[in-house]
Formats: C-alpha cells, sequence, structure tokens
C-alpha cells in the first residue's frame, strides 16, 4: 500500500488537481459567503454578530483536524519510516496555521460585541493560542534544521507533544468554567443549532476544506521540485 | 437596504472585519504559496539547462523530473 505513494505517482495527481480544486472554491466559498452574510437570519439574542461564527468556527475546526493530521502523520513516520509523510504535514502545516490565526483574530472580533472584550484567558481561546504556538514551533523547525533527517525528528515530535493538546481544546468548555458556550454542533447527540444556521455553517466549512486541499497541493508540489532541485545539483 | 447590509444593527464593523481579515489571510497564503511554487520551478529549469548531456539523460530517466518539465511547457502554452 505504501508503495502506492511513490512522488511520481502523487505528482501526476496533485500538479493538475490545484485549478479544479480552485474552481471549485470559488464556487462553493461564493455561495457560502451569500448564505453567511446575507440569507442566513440574524441571532434572538446576539443579532447580526452571529454571522461571525460562518469564519470563527469552521476555521477553529480545520486547525485542529489539520493538526491532528500532522500528529498521525508524524506517529506513522516513526513506525514505517515513510519519507512522504513528513512531506505530506510540511505541506499541510501552512494552511493550519492560518485557520488557527484566523480562528484567534476572529473570535477576539466576536468577543467585543458579545462579551465587552477583545481578549480574555479563558481555557478555550488560551488553549488555541497555545496550538498557535505548536504550529509556530512547527514551521520554525524546518525552517531553522537545514539536516533533512533532524528537521523530520523535531518537527514530528512537535506535532506528537502538540496533539495533546487538541482534547484539551476540545473538552475546555465543559472541563472549565469559560466565556465560550458548550458545543452546539454534535456529532455523537443532537445538534442544537437551527438548519438555517446549519447550512451556510456546513458550506463555509466545505470552502474552507477545499481552500486547505487547494494550498495543501500546492505546497506539496513546491517540496517535491525543491527535493528534485537537490537532486539536479547532485548529478 | 444597502445601510442594512453594511451596518447590521451596529455589528457591521465587526462582521464585515472578520470576513475581510478571513478574506486577505485566504488571498495572502494564496499567492505566497504559487510565488514559492513558480520559484521553485524556475530554479528547477534553470539548473536543468545547465546540465551536460549525459547528466540530461540520467535526469530524464527520472519520471517525476519530466513530469515538472511538462508542466512548465503546458503552464506555457
Amino acid at each position: 500500500m505504501l508503495n502506492s505513494l511513490e512522488p511520481n505517482k502523487i505528482f501526476a495527481i496533485t500538479s493538475r488537481a490545484p485549478k479544479y480544486v480552485l474552481f471549485l472554491f470559488v464556487i462553493v466559498f461564493s455561495i457560502g459567503l451569500t448564505e453567511a452574510l446575507f440569507l442566513s437570519p440574524e441571532d434572538y439574542k446576539q443579532s447580526h454578530s452571529v454571522r461571525i461564527m460562518y469564519v470563527h468556527v469552521p476555521s477553529a475546526w480545520i486547525s485542529l483536524g489539520i493538526f491532528s493530521i500532522i500528529a498521525f502523520l508524524s506517529i506513522l513516520s516513526f513506525i514505517f519510516k515513510n519519507k512522504n509523510f513528513p512531506l505530506i504535514s510540511k505541506s499541510l502545516a501552512p494552511s493550519g496555521f492560518i485557520f488557527n490565526i484566523i480562528a484567534l483574530v476572529t473570535g477576539a472580533i466576536w468577543g467585543k460585541p458579545t462579551w465587552g472584550t477583545w481578549w480574555a484567558w479563558d481555557a478555550r481561546i488560551t488553549s488555541m493560542l497555545i496550538l498557535a504556538l505548536f504550529y509556530s514551533m512547527y514551521l520554525l523547525s524546518w525552517k531553522i534544521f537545514k539536516n533533512d533527517e533532524k528537521a523530520v525528528k523535531i518537527s514530528s515530535i512537535i506535532a506528537i507533544l502538540g496533539v495533546i493538546n487538541v482534547p484539551i481544546i476540545k473538552f475546555s468548555v465543559d472541563w472549565w468554567s469559560t466565556l465560550h458556550q458548550s458545543s452546539s454542533v454534535k456529532i455523537l447527540s443532537t445538534t442544537t443549532i437551527h438548519t438555517s444556521m446549519l447550512i451556510p455553517l456546513a458550506i463555509m466549512t466545505a470552502a474552507f476544506t477545499l481552500f486547505s486541499i487547494l494550498i495543501f497541493l500546492m505546497k506539496y508540489n513546491t517540496e517535491l521540485i525543491k527535493i528534485k532541485n537537490k537532486g539536479l545539483d547532485r548529478l | 437596504m444597502t445601510n442594512e447590509i453594511f451596518l447590521m444593527n451596529g455589528y457591521g464593523i465587526y462582521v464585515w472585519s472578520a470576513f475581510s481579515f478571513t478574506v486577505i489571510s485566504f488571498g495572502s497564503l494564496f499567492f505566497i504559496t504559487k510565488l514559492q511554487f513558480l520559484k521553485e520551478r524556475r530554479k528547477f529549469v534553470q539548473k536543468f539547462g545547465l546540465l551536460n548531456d549525459e547528466a540530461i539523460r540520467v535526469a530524464k530517466s527520472q519520471k517525476l523530473n519530466k513530469q515538472i518539465l511538462e508542466g512548465v511547457l503546458s503552464s506555457k502554452i
């Protein structure tokens, strides 16, 4: 199975895919923006400020999801010594980091009209900030260590240590008394959010997922060409 | 109507700035990633042009090198 992950076979797909993903992203994102900004109803308590949810929540979900994938691939790369897993992780990190920053900034903007403050050291916000620090350390480790093997090792350790923070973020609203409300969208039990708000949220999540796939594909192709550039130096 | 869309009962400044920040972040990340890709590909083509005949033969025997060069050609077309 791992042989099917040969770079040239993957490159055959990843080099053609970005234009289709970009096209799909533009369509889904346009629909999502229209739904989120104009068609979805305002909240009876938060009024129009609830619309910030449509960028804040998907960003937080995707940044958490990407970090979990990076950590999972890091564990696999330790076990199987596959050179492709760190490359995939490295290519996923920039979009994960950007989504983390978007979640923090839009959260601060949402906090001002809702809680009366831009920032509070509550458990959810603080643990998201810690995730941003782990993302920064992960990305920096690839910049600092020029030796690829060392970079893979250090970045993998950072990802594995950082993933401990993921369940803390998820359950922070249940474990501690925080400004954040508990989850409205649940997988295992009934979702408490109304369909008129759930649909735009789902569309925006799909759009953000497509964007992270697009950036991943472009970054992955760049990394493969970088490796080939090093190969040409040796000829 | 237009005022209502922009002002949103006084929440417009927060809503529009959150969405603007998101769109600007997307645009910046997309263009930075695209520039990095084009830079690496340009470097690859330059290095390839400096190889001697034997090195070109060896390099072309690798599938991925061929695919990258094909990508350069097709993007020029």
